[in-house]
């Protein structure tokens, strides 16, 4: 017999201070406790007669999965327990409204879509990167929060890596919300990241054209034309979204997982650097296609196999962001050319990395002048152009879905060192290269960017030296070598500092 | 509480060194031998004596069907190696280490746990939970929360399901692994002396009743070491071999 719950009532010390919502699958309430600070929240999933498996199981895994999780983009695990018969979660109650109230009012401006999808994806991404896939990414999932970011709400149908799936094995059904679930997870796949990009290309549809792209399916056979058919392209519903939002869009629920953004961090990016969006024929495309691609389609996708032993980070460890950080102003082309092929070492090893270009254009702390405005737009392009013209050389691994994988980005600062710090931890960069210049008596006083990068930097960082003749000469007077980029060992090797995970241990 | 699990130590001193080490670092309350303290290592003698210390401050220890052998002494039915090794482990025991391992009882019920070393729908038949089907078929015969077993040197943790096979995870060592209380579980936590499953590493575990998590762990150990003594013992060379794969 199911407990029944009544504002005062107190569960293992927690205070019921209300009733905040009356779900299909749980009910939630306000609580307190002495010992625990702040807004909580307690779930209590329904257990009595008529109720779903899956709904009794979702909450066994949201119970195992969310002490698991840390950072901002989760709500904290508090306590969980039984009482009686009834079990009970209580997290943190985060601030903030879902993203669901916006979907009465789409179409949005593509800008503010973008810049949620953004949100959104950067907190994919924080999961992913905790082995963790969400699989039911949705707008009444997605919580922004006061300070702008974006929280994810509900993990009852998540997949954790390193957990036993008690979904995976309990139910042969898909399992996933039906207008977002993507096409992989209809076949009952639950170990690919790419499901939640899906999803979210789904929920960024809606908030584009005010429409669903797959319209809201209620049986077996409607899920199914998720492995053939396309959506109308956004544009064709609504002329104002740009041709790059249709790309990501697209590219989002393309029926090949492959085929989409190999990691969340990626999409995230794409998003932030709309003019650096590469286009390719989704942009421009003005109908679902035919009925004869479709059969073609339903085809493929009775013989399609996924791989199910794949883990979630191993997609991240396959698609990593690498930056590369040059300094175009000084004309060294010794460090220039280490740096190319050092670059060039990385992205060979991973097909699906991204390339980020990035140099730091000094801005005075005051003194602004008036026309500084035209000049200081025409320093910024030459910089561009610079970037462009040290990356031309490159091989980049140009397949047709996954257009061209290189950006450049002019950061205007004061401090170069925080500058890339910030870029990288802004962009989640998986791995930084960066030049180490010559020792000069000014940088042993001030210290040098590449040490304080190495010491801060959330990633891995590779310290390029150039291979110069007289590189092992000190200047005079100077047997012990202070510089902290003395670090690197032998002239021409590479200093790797793996910082890896340290964002998310 | 935390409980530390310990199976098949088959006299590998080396090996249950390290696993205990690793285990006392973590810290646990109480320990748990799933079974099989001798055969195919060298030292059975320091095993049973180490064990026989452990049982005397509080740990539980369950009989295996090596021990079993050797207590009753090997058979014509026997494979020769496993003759030879059943004879020499005899041989290197006094009457109190083989009084010790006669009394080790088959399984042991603790609060909503079963420890036992092969399975629990018949612990003295020795059959191998190496299948889902198995597993369910342990998880029917047994109204205990949590079984753990040793006998199939590899890890493996499964769960209950409604009806049909139960739920296989593949654990990942170092990690806690959540063991719902809503739920029936299985562990295997694989074996300190002889894993096979392609790591030589020893294996072992450590469950948080408080926190119910269960962590798989793998411990490096000098098993170089512990293969020369099985050769330098006379034991057969594929009982040293097998410790450096790891199979």
């Amino acid at each position: 017999m199911p407990v029944r719950l009544h504002q005062g009532m107190a569960i293992d010390g927690f205070e019921l201070l209300g009733p905040l919502h009356e779900g299909g699958m749980a009910t939630l309430w306000r609580v307190r406790h002495p010992a625990h600070p702040g807004e909580l929240l307690m779930k209590l999933p329904r257990v009595g007669y008529g109720e779903t498996a899956t709904q009794i199981v979702g909450f066994e895994v949201e119970r195992m999965i969310l002490p698991a999780l840390t950072g901002p983009h989760v709500p904290r695990f508090v306590a969980s327990g039984d009482f009686e018969d009834q079990p009970w979660l209580v997290m943190e109650h985060l601030p903030g409204e879902t993203l669901r109230p916006l979907l009465d009012t789409a179409p949005l401006p593509p800008d503010r879509v973008a810049a949620l999808g953004a949100l959104a994806a950067t907190a994919i991404h924080s999961l992913h990167a905790q082995h963790v896939i969400h699989l039911d990414i949705k707008p009444s999932n997605l919580l922004l929060k006061p300070d702008g970011s974006i929280a994810l709400l509900d993990f009852g149908l998540s997949h954790h890596a390193h957990m036993p799936d008690l979904l995976a094995e309990q139910f042969r059904v898909p399992i996933g919300t039906a207008p977002y679930i993507a096409p992989e997870q209809v076949l009952g796949v639950r170990n690919d990241p790419r499901s939640d990009l899906f999803a979210l290309g789904v929920t960024l549809y809606h908030l584009a054209t005010g429409e669903r792209p797959f319209g809201n399916p209620t049986s077996n056979a409607g899920l199914r034309r998720r492995l053939y058919q396309d959506p109308v392209p956004p544009r064709a519903i609504r002329p104002g979204i740009p041709r790059w939002l249709q790309e990501l869009i697209l590219r989002c629920v393309e029926i090949d997982p492959e085929a989409r953004h190999p990691t969340a961090a990626q999409l995230a990016h794409s998003l932030q650097n709309p003019e650096q969006v590469p286009l390719t024929e989704r942009a421009d495309r003005r109908h679902r296609s035919g009925r004869w691609q479709r059969l073609k389609r339903r085809w493929q996708s009775a013989g399609r196999e996924y791989d199910t032993t794949r883990r979630p980070a191993d997609q991240l460890h396959h698609a990593p962001l690498i930056m590369v950080a040059i300094d175009v102003k000084h004309d060294d082309h010794e460090l220039s050319d280490a740096l190319r092929t050092a670059v060039q070492r990385v992205i060979t090893s991973f097909p699906h990395a991204r390339l980020a270009c990035v140099t730091v254009m000094r801005q005075p702390r005051i003194g602004m002048e008036t026309n500084i405005d035209v000049e200081g737009r025409n320093r910024h392009v030459r910089r561009l152009l610079a970037l462009r013209d040290w990356a031309r050389p490159l091989t980049l691994d140009d397949d047709a879905n996954n257009s061209s994988p290189l950006t450049v980005h002019v950061l205007e600062h004061s401090d170069p060192a925080q500058a890339l710090l910030d870029y990288a931890r802004h962009n989640r960069v998986d791995h930084m290269v960066m030049g180490a210049r010559g020792i000069t008596g000014v940088r042993r006083l001030l210290g040098s960017v590449s040490a304080r990068v190495v010491a801060e930097a959330p990633c891995t960082v590779t310290v390029v030296r150039a291979a110069h003749a007289d590189h092992a000469a000190l200047p005079a007077g100077n047997a012990e070598p202070l510089e902290p980029d003395s670090l690197a060992p032998q002239p021409g090797s590479l200093l790797d500092v793996d910082r890896a995970g340290a964002d998310d241990a | 509480m935390r409980l530390a699990l310990l199976a098949d130590l088959h006299a590998n001193r080396e090996a249950t060194t390290a696993c205990l080490t690793r285990l006392r670092k973590l810290g646990f309350d109480q320990a748990v031998l799933l079974g099989d303290l001798v055969g195919y290592g060298a030292e059975p003698g320091w095993a049973i004596d180490t064990v026989h210390r452990m049982v005397e401050d509080g740990a539980f220890a369950v009989q295996g069907n090596h021990d079993e052998a050797v207590v009753k002494g090997s058979t014509e039915q026997m494979h020769e190696q496993a003759r030879a090794a059943i004879d020499w482990t005899r041989n290197q025991l006094d009457t109190a280490q083989l009084a010790f391992l006669a009394a080790l009882p088959l399984t042991v019920e603790d609060e909503d746990r079963l420890y036992v070393h092969a399975n629990a729908w018949a612990p003295a038949g020795w059959g191998y939970i190496s299948t889902p089907a198995a597993a369910a078929r342990s998880l029917a015969a047994t109204p205990a929360r949590i079984t753990f077993c040793g006998h199939v040197h590899e890890p493996a943790l499964y769960h209950s399901r409604p009806g049909g096979a139960a739920g296989y995870f593949k654990p990942r060592a170092g990690f806690p692994t959540p063991v719902a209380s809503s739920r029936r579980w299985l562990a295997l936590p694989g074996s300190v002396g002889q894993p096979r499953d392609g790591n030589p590493a020893a294996c072992c575990a450590l469950l948080d009743t408080g926190k119910a998590t269960l962590t798989f762990l793998r411990v490096p150990y000098d098993h170089d070491a512990s293969a020369a003594h099985i050769r330098a013992a006379g034991l057969p060379e594929s009982f040293a071999a097998r410790l450096l794969a790891g199979s």
